[in-house]
């Protein structure tokens, strides 16, 4: 009956959690709307989204966010001194084909954005079984090191998360 | 007498101008598309971010007026950046690369966008290109 109701109780409440922020105020009448929302929505889009998404040790994602923001101000940096202080032909870019140990796709998801958002890497395609991730890097002399870097620091604290 | 907080609002705002151009600057400057698509998706992050957190510093302390906005634009943010940048570099690859250009998966099927598009009614891998447009947008995969 609750799994009928709410298909993804945790989307309900970020629903309702941003409507009532991007309204700016909190009251009755916004939470109303925000509830009313979050339960719609999700059924909405249901078809679109049909396993629910299990965390398995939520708090871990605070740690997580953290370190991904960190290394998002380090990529800015690391970037824009790539733009402004490289020559145009000593930037070595590669392709980086990075091998995936986990399977959730809502964790492939967040890997994904979070190699996109992080130093000098971008995430472009997913093979057609979803086992590897192929990632564009801007400048690197070793291919190994950065895939070996997003296992480690991405793609093992996700599966913490996960799995 | 200088107001301590209106010196990091403007060092924020200043910040912010200086990765927004540089961001854009990179545009002109690197070679290939794959190369350009950094540019925006890094170094205007901080751009953006540094707008916000001036907003964030000048209307709520120092007017008194606290929105949840500029976490919003944050949150947003992050969440379609990533997804734009995979658009477009899936879009080049296919336009512009050969299977050949691009190393091999390491497993034993193939990148997503050479693959055939998935049998009708079951939705795709995660970030894989579909066909019809019915299942686009979401990455989701029932099996797993």
């Amino acid at each position: 009956m609750f799994d009928r109701i709410f298909p993804h109780p945790l989307l309900s409440l970020v629903l309702t959690a941003t409507w009532v922020a991007l309204v700016n105020s909190v009251s009755a009448g916004t939470v109303l709307m925000g509830a009313i929302l979050g339960v719609a929505i999700p059924h909405v889009t249901k078809a679109y989204w049909p396993g629910r998404m299990r965390l398995r040790r939520p708090l871990l994602f605070a740690e997580y966010a953290v370190v991904v923001l960190w290394d998002i101000i380090v990529a800015n940096f690391q970037v824009a001194a790539i733009i402004l202080f490289r020559g145009r032909d000593s930037i070595r870019s590669a392709w980086i084909p990075v091998p995936l140990e986990i399977d959730e796709p809502e964790a492939i998801t967040i890997l994904a954005g979070t190699i996109t958002m992080t130093p000098g890497t971008i995430s472009a395609v997913l093979s057609a079984d979803g086992r590897a991730l192929l990632v564009h890097c801007l400048d690197t002399d070793d291919p190994g090191t950065v895939r070996d870097q997003i296992k480690a620091r991405y793609e093992r604290r996700l599966k913490e998360i996960f799995e | 007498m200088i107001d301590p907080l209106e010196l990091v609002v403007s060092i924020c705002l200043v910040l912010s101008g200086i990765f927004g151009l540089v961001g854009s600057y990179g545009m002109v400057r690197l070679r290939d598309v794959m190369q350009q698509l950094h540019a925006p998706t890094k170094a205007t992050t901080l751009g953006v971010g540094g707008a916000l957190l001036a907003s964030m510093i000048h209307f709520g302390l120092q007017e008194g007026q606290f929105t949840f906005h500029e976490l919003l634009i944050t949150l947003f943010l992050f969440l379609t950046a990533p997804v734009s940048a995979q658009f477009i570099a899936k879009v080049h690859m296919v336009g512009k690369l050969r299977r050949g250009d691009l190393p091999k998966p390491g497993t034993e099927g193939e990148w997503s966008i050479f693959a055939p598009p998935p049998e009708a009614g079951e939705s795709g891998k995660a970030g894989q290109t579909r066909g019809g447009g019915k299942t686009r947008g979401v990455t989701t995969n029932p099996g797993a």
